[in-house]
């Protein structure tokens, strides 16, 4: 187990096995490469404090020297958690050192390659090492110097490493800030927890944690009871792990290595950190530090911070506390900018998406640090009849709350998992509650307790429940406050119970309750069964709270929307300001006059195939001009752009004197039908012109009857057009091309799929369209259809226009001549058409 | 913009012109409302509740459904809570991938098939202006998506009220709601469910200006889709999956808590808005500058 093995936090470790890579993973995954170039540590062995009280050779510290670019510069010694070991720690001293700081890190004696035996955290030994790492640094050239013999250092740690930052502080007056997170106030109230404020009896020993803790002191050496730790905590911890109990002695060691010793000396820049999901060293813990340091010397920087993550994982805020560290190293260090005092609390706004790391953190600040108090009160009234709770022999099946090692609990509480077994628990619920509420510090409530014959080591387990609607129940944070009474007979025992710090949130309509459980399988237990009666005694739920201002904590959700909005309306410029251009002039008022006419047409397609090449034509008006020419010639091609449908790649397309563009209003005027009918094949031919007549925006008479007669479907019209023959298509194409009776009719090989007899009904339709003054171009390869319909011909080949003119123009002087044979003459006889 | 388009001849009567009347929104309705695959979306969502409810009645007893996400939450189980609580089931069901299917399909296939169906040319030489015919065709294509919700909504609605009765929604994370939290809870989920379609909706459309082949447009977006979904299951890329339009599907969940928590769902819709902007623009400044040639 590491705990606390990276400076900032212990968090998540699902399994031993897993804590460190799993803690060096939860870090942004590209961090490492956005990092500039990393320095690489020089390792180093450094002399510590004695081996033992009888032992005066120093113990050989494995330790790593990280040097920044530019030095001198202030040092700063990271601590690593216990169980580490240097390398825990790596990544921190990666960050401080880009940071601009001299980073010394190193195993703490009994871990990793350092020699020595484990002392928790003494006085004389681990304090010692420490001492004898300043004394180093004095002699280092990089390090900036106060005075000869005192560098300008700071040390910085979480959970084991935090309470030697803190021990090293009041012991060392060569240290000049220190940042201790998730760390332990006093040893003794942290293992052995009593939460009745009044009792001054031992707590409830936590069994599990303090297993972990010293399991991962076993994991190197001979197999052995005591690994590496000395003798005297070895003996100690058996003792409490086979009994439950401490000694005198036990209680001196736990004394001796707790930060509260020594906390009324420490007068250097101090950055505080605490979990709220911690089940190990929680809030209170840190609390008592603050106030203690705070209490002996007012004036000395102090900012608490409780954040969201701690030994039972919580939510990775890693990247805002190490940034935090830093910038409290470079105020205090090297006369950085000045970091505000203010006391922050991060306020989880849990998504219930899992995969989210569990949510929005948003850190709400105080200028004033307010302890687990908070700086207002709300008292709420509880109820309930006095309950009868069973604690079971042997002290199983347990609640199962936090999971020391496991992490992330806070996402189960809301599940059975966290609901107190039937029979082992009491309950005492407000009633709805009006409006949305919070809680930021320890709530306080009075009960009594009493059992029918007298009992002994009584052990209880207090917490506050939010229960929302259908009695669902979540116990904040996992968070339990247990209470040891030594003994309990009929006359009832009143007990004051501070209940775990928390922060956390209640939405209106939820109830308050106060939960008391008999078991909690974190902790040890009485073996003997038992049945208590709980009782409330004032009824009063005392709940904290802390008026705060949100800092920037998050972006708050309005923001997000707001600025796709802004985005999109950015887009929508964009997309305004990329509308093709008009090209100019947009009109030719001496071609008003003509339906079409053609200038330097060039259409060059991808590959440089030039599929029109250059084409000049006008088409008069109230003439039907035929588009002759082989496949290939590039008429379908100039049709096409006549339509607005390809842009001309070079040149320009005059329709009634306006000027081509796609979508040319002009183009309301034309009726086209090229390469074949297009039609919705889910609807009826009827349907079809209807609906195409109401989408081409032209409002008159479609005249929907007449060219209907022209596509002379019958009955036909009503089916869908997916039934029809392609004939049948090509008719109803041609009429959808006449609806509205444009001016200018364009038909593309109008004759495909015709019989005869439609042929000859066709071309008089044509003939009396252009009777009526409209003119009409026809492409067709049939050139005696053309013949006979046309009046006027451009013959195209190879994309240029080959010959134009009238029908009779073009066979003058060619006497018994067909439009055939001048055609074949014109392209070459060697082309099909 | 009106043309004189009366002929020389005054016995035809006058036409005029306004790009304003080009494709409205209620034509290119009926254009696509009668369409095959119109009427099959809108059968497969009121089947779909009357299938699920066949199977929960007559179907073998199981141990109560199965689980969702974590295995804290059991969207699944409480579907037979009541009617709103099996609407729910059912959006969550429908969120999985039939809306994304059918987002794909509405808006994949309606400019593609235009073109493949030769219709295409006809309506731009009409002439409908470029940008009006994709606005009618997004408008209609987010339109039918959204009546197929709703249709899968009022449908499951019903149906959960003759199968299970009124009771109001209970929450797999905070107890029961009133009914008119009820109402509101579904109202904020549905409308999160149709702002994360427009993904899918505006790929499939960005792929529909570019091919003349419908099912490529619409397999296209469905295939992007499912790869999203597969890259999101894999850890190893952490945050980077943020950038994946899937990671924002299930925000929806924190609608379902004692309050509203609106930060992911507020991300996942500035994402999806965001995505689909740019995706449209893309499309329109393209189609402008588009040749013909289907």
């Amino acid at each position: 187990m590491n705990i606390g093995g990276r400076w900032s936090v212990a968090i998540a470790s699902t399994a031993l096995a897993l804590a460190l890579p799993l803690a060096s993973s939860g870090a942004a995954p590209w961090q490492a490469s956005v990092a500039t170039a990393q320095v690489s540590p020089t390792a180093i062995t450094l002399d510590g404090g004695p081996t033992s009280a009888t032992d005066a050779t120093p113990v050989r510290l494995d330790a790593d020297l990280y040097v920044p670019n530019r030095t001198p510069a202030p040092a700063v010694v990271l601590a690593h958690g216990f169980g580490g070991s240097k390398t825990s720690v790596a990544e921190d001293a990666q960050y401080l050192v880009d940071r601009g700081f001299v980073v010394l890190t190193y195993s703490a004696r009994g871990f990793g390659s350092s020699t020595g035996q484990i002392s928790v955290n003494a006085p004389d030994f681990e304090v010692a090492d420490a001492a004898q790492l300043i004394s180093y640094l004095a002699g280092v050239p990089e390090v900036s110097q106060q005075t000869q013999g005192d560098p300008v250092v700071g040390f910085g740690g979480g959970s084991y490493g935090g309470a030697l930052s803190l021990m090293i502080a009041g012991y060392d007056l060569r240290v000049d800030a220190i940042a201790a997170d998730i760390t332990w106030n006093d040893l003794q109230s942290s293992l052995f927890p009593q939460s009745s404020v009044t009792s001054t009896e031992t707590g409830v020993y936590k069994q599990l944690w303090s297993a972990l803790f010293f399991s991962s002191g076993l994991t190197s050496g001979p197999v052995d009871t005591c690994g590496r730790f000395t003798q005297a905590w070895c003996d100690a911890y058996n003792l409490a792990a086979t009994t439950g109990t401490i000694t005198p002695a036990g209680v001196e060691l736990m004394r001796a290595s707790s930060p509260a010793t020594i906390t009324e000396n420490i007068q250097v820049p101090t950055l505080l950190g605490g979990g709220q999901s911690d089940s190990l060293f929680p809030l209170d813990q840190v609390n008592a530090n603050a106030e203690q340091i705070s209490a002996a010397h007012p004036d000395t920087p102090l900012k608490v911070v409780w954040h969201a993550q701690g030994h039972d994982g919580g939510v990775n805020e890693t990247d805002r506390l190490r940034e935090l560290t830093a910038n409290w190293f470079d105020a205090h260090l090297a006369n950085g900018p000045s970091v505000s005092t203010d006391f922050e609390v991060s306020l989880v706004e849990g998504s219930a998406i899992s995969d989210r790391a569990a949510g929005t953190v948003s850190v709400l600040s105080a200028s004033t640090y307010p302890g687990i108090s908070g700086d207002e009160n709300s008292t709420f009234t509880l109820m309930g009849p006095p309950q009868q709770i069973l604690a079971p022999a042997g002290g199983v099946p347990a609640a199962i709350t936090a999971l020391p090692g496991l992490g992330g609990f806070g996402a189960l509480a809301r599940s059975a998992l966290g609901l107190p077994l039937p029979r082992q628990s009491a309950a005492f619920i407000s009633q709805p509650l009006e409006t949305a509420g919070r809680i930021i510090g320890s709530p306080t409530a009075t009960f009594e307790i009493s059992a029918g014959k007298v009992t002994t080591d009584v052990t209880i387990f207090a917490s506050v429940r939010i229960v929302s609607g259908n009695d669902r129940q979540s116990l904040p944070k996992g968070l339990v406050s247990p209470i040891r009474i030594d003994q309990v007979g009929p006359e009832p025992v009143e007990v004051t119970v501070a209940l775990p710090t928390i922060v956390t949130e209640w939405a209106a309509g939820d109830r308050l309750a106060l939960a008391l459980v008999t078991t909690d399988q974190a902790y040890r237990m009485p073996a003997g069964p038992a049945v208590y009666t709980v009782a409330l005694t004032n009824s009063i739920l005392q709940v904290p709270n802390v008026s705060t201002t949100a800092s920037a904590g998050g972006i708050p959700p309005w923001a997000w929307v707001a600025g796709a909005l802004v985005l999109v309306l950015i887009i929508a410029v964009a997309v305004r300001l990329a509308r093709p251009r008009t090209p100019t002039p947009t009109t030719d008022p001496e071609l008003v006059g003509d339906p079409v006419a053609v200038r330097d047409l060039v259409q060059e397609f991808s590959g440089g195939l030039r599929a029109v090449d250059g084409v000049t034509f006008t088409v008069p008006r109230g003439v039907v001009l035929g588009l002759l020419g082989p496949n290939g010639a590039g008429k379908t091609t100039t049709m096409r752009m006549v339509m607005g449908l390809l842009r001309p790649t070079e040149g320009a397309v005059y329709v009634f004197g306006e000027r081509i563009r796609a979508g040319a209003p002009v183009l309301a005027r034309v009726g086209s039908f090229v390469e074949g009918p297009g039609f919705l094949p889910h609807l009826s031919g009827r349907a079809n012109l209807d609906i195409y007549w109401r989408a081409s925006g032209r409002i008159g008479d479609p005249h929907l009857d007449e060219v209907l007669q022209i596509a002379g479907l019958g009955d036909a019209v009503d089916r869908k057009v997916r039934t029809y023959s392609q004939g049948m298509r090509q008719r109803l194409g041609i009429a959808q091309a006449m609806l509205g009776l444009p001016d200018l009719l364009m038909l593309d090989e109008p004759t495909n799929g015709l019989d005869p007899p439609q042929i000859r009904h066709m071309r008089q339709v044509v003939h009396d369209y252009a009777a009526t003054g409209r003119t009409v171009i026809i492409s067709s390869h049939l050139l005696a259809e053309v013949e006979q319909t046309c009046s006027h011909v451009v013959v195209m080949n190879h994309g240029k226009v080959i010959s134009e003119g009238t029908v009779v123009s073009l066979l003058a002087g060619r006497t018994g001549l067909r439009l055939e044979d001048v055609f074949l003459e014109l392209v070459g006889e060697g082309h099909g058409v | 913009m009106t043309i004189n388009a009366s002929a020389p001849d005054s016995n035809v009567g006058e036409v005029t012109y306004n790009a304003r009347h080009t494709l409205t929104v209620p034509t290119e309705f009926i254009r696509q409302v009668r369409r095959k695959r119109t009427l099959i979306a809108f059968i497969l969502v009121i089947a779909l509740p009357i299938i699920v409810v066949a199977a929960v009645k007559f179907g073998p007893s199981g141990n109560g459904g199965g689980g969702f996400g974590d295995g804290d939450l059991d969207l699944v189980g409480l579907a037979t809570f009541g009617a709103w609580n099996f609407t729910l089931t059912m959006l969550f069901f429908g969120s999985g991938f039939l809306f994304t299917i059918l987002a794909a399909m509405f808006l994949g296939d309606t400019v593609a098939s235009e073109a493949s169906w030769s219709t295409m040319r006809y309506l731009l030489a009409a002439p409908v202006p470029r940008r009006r015919l994709l606005r009618a065709k997004i408008i209609v294509g987010l339109l039918l998506t959204f009546l197929v919700m709703v249709t899968l909504i009022v449908t499951s609605f019903i149906i959960g009220l003759i199968a299970f009765g009124s009771q109001n929604l209970n929450s797999p994370l905070s107890g029961t709601f009133t009914t008119a939290e009820s109402l509101q809870r579904l109202a904020v989920i549905s409308l999160y469910i149709t702002i994360t379609l427009l993904v899918p909706a505006g790929i499939a459309f960005l792929l529909s200006v570019s091919t003349d082949v419908p099912l490529g447009a619409v397999g296209g977006a469905v295939v992007i889709v499912i790869v999203a979904n597969i890259l999101d299951a894999i850890e190893a890329l952490g945050d980077l999956r943020r950038l994946l339009p899937t990671d924002y599907g299930g925000s929806w969940i924190d609608a379902l808590g004692s309050t509203i928590v609106w930060d992911d769902m507020a991300i996942g819709a500035a994402y999806s808005i965001s995505v689909f902007a740019i995706l449209i623009g893309v499309a329109i400044v393209k189609f402008d500058r588009k040749n013909i040639l289907s």
